[in-house]
């Protein structure tokens, strides 16, 4: 079998303005079936997506928010998010909705999935991939 | 091993570029498209972040000529025909579109 | 437009046969939808659509094939969460099939 390749998604958009965090959620979970490493990763107003507490009921859209909470499910275990981009929107980590997976080698134990980056670090992140889609 | 960037926002617009010239590695290069080229046009606000890149940066040459800013391309930026945008992501190890 | 006919009322479905408004599942409607797949519902038919349902209600979604006997594995045992046992409930993809039944649109990844 070929090496698996490390796929890095890159989510720049916030949610319900536009498709793009629609559309990329859509295609990692479609992605995740194939053998692929996927790692996500939240900059600028994709941190946006992020949010605790989204209730999109009042717009006739269908919220998508607690989909973000399944990920776990289906092996994407790394959601970068990019600290700067939370600052200067005056945003914090506690601000994000907690997310996990469980760990199967450790009774299902389930483990914090959002990691925290810098710029710099994020830079790195996109270099060390092979492959990065943006939306 | 290099990536290659691609921008098609104009900076005035959207961060796009701004977000690209914080996340590009030594060695990588930045693509201008689209709206993108915009940013290439000597005189403008975006040229000296762009010369401090620290990388190579190149510009689309049709889609400056239909922006006529083909003629005012800020001095150390690279114009590249479609043959070179093939060439650019054939030679990188991973493309980055910056929408 | 084409339904489901349910104690006189039609509920409307899309081509394919999901339920264009998922908010008029109920476990009669279930029922009639089985039948019209060809399939007599029994307690296991029962048990992997009401994880669909639990599972589309904590994430907004319908879970893929494999993340469904995955966590049927988890929750029923080794026994339930079999993808040949699935198959054997829900000829036509336990996924696409038991999501019909349950109310649910078609899950995210099926063509």
């Amino acid at each position: 079998m070929s090496e698996m390749k490390k796929f890095l998604y890159l989510n720049r958009k916030a949610p319900y303005g536009t498709i793009y965090a629609l559309e990329s959620l859509e295609v990692v979970l479609i992605g995740a079936a194939f053998e692929q490493e996927v790692s996500l990763a939240f900059l600028d107003d994709g941190v946006f997506q992020l949010m605790n507490n989204q209730d999109a009921s009042g717009t006739g859209m269908k919220g998508f928010s607690k989909t973000y909470r399944a990920l776990g499910d289906y092996e994407v275990r790394k959601l970068y998010v990019e600290t700067e981009s939370l600052a200067l929107r005056g945003l914090a980590v506690d601000d994000l909705m907690p997310i996990t997976w469980e760990d199967e080698d450790e009774d299902y134990a389930e483990k914090p999935s959002i990691i925290p980056v810098s710029k710099a670090e994020l830079a790195e992140l996109i270099a060390g991939h092979d492959v990065v889609l943006s939306f | 091993m290099s990536t290659l960037h691609t921008v098609n926002k104009s900076p005035y617009e959207r961060n796009a570029l701004k977000s690209c010239l914080d996340h590009v590695s030594s060695g990588d290069t930045v693509l201008l498209i689209e709206d993108g080229v915009l940013a290439a046009r000597k005189g403008g606000a975006f040229v000296s972040a762009l010369r401090d890149a620290g990388c190579l940066v190149c510009a689309l040459g049709p889609d400056l000529s239909a922006r006529g800013v083909a003629a005012d391309v800020a001095e150390g930026i690279h114009v590249i025909d479609y043959g070179g945008f093939v060439d650019l992501a054939a030679a990188a190890k991973r493309v980055c579109a910056w929408l | 437009m084409s339904g489901y006919q349910l104690n006189g009322a039609v509920i409307a479905h899309d081509e394919e046969g999901y339920l264009t408004d998922i908010g008029q599942w109920t476990k009669d409607l279930a029922s009639v939808i089985a039948k019209a797949e060809n399939i007599d519902m029994n307690e296991s038919h029962w048990e992997v659509v009401n994880f669909l349902r639990d599972y589309y209600e904590e994430y907004q979604i319908a879970p893929a094939v494999r993340i469904l006997v995955k966590e049927m594995t988890k929750k029923y045992g080794k026994e339930k969460g079999d993808q040949k046992a699935l198959y054997e409930l829900f000829p036509y993809g336990p996924a696409k099939q038991a999501c019909k039944i349950a109310g649910l649109p078609k899950p995210t990844g099926c063509v």
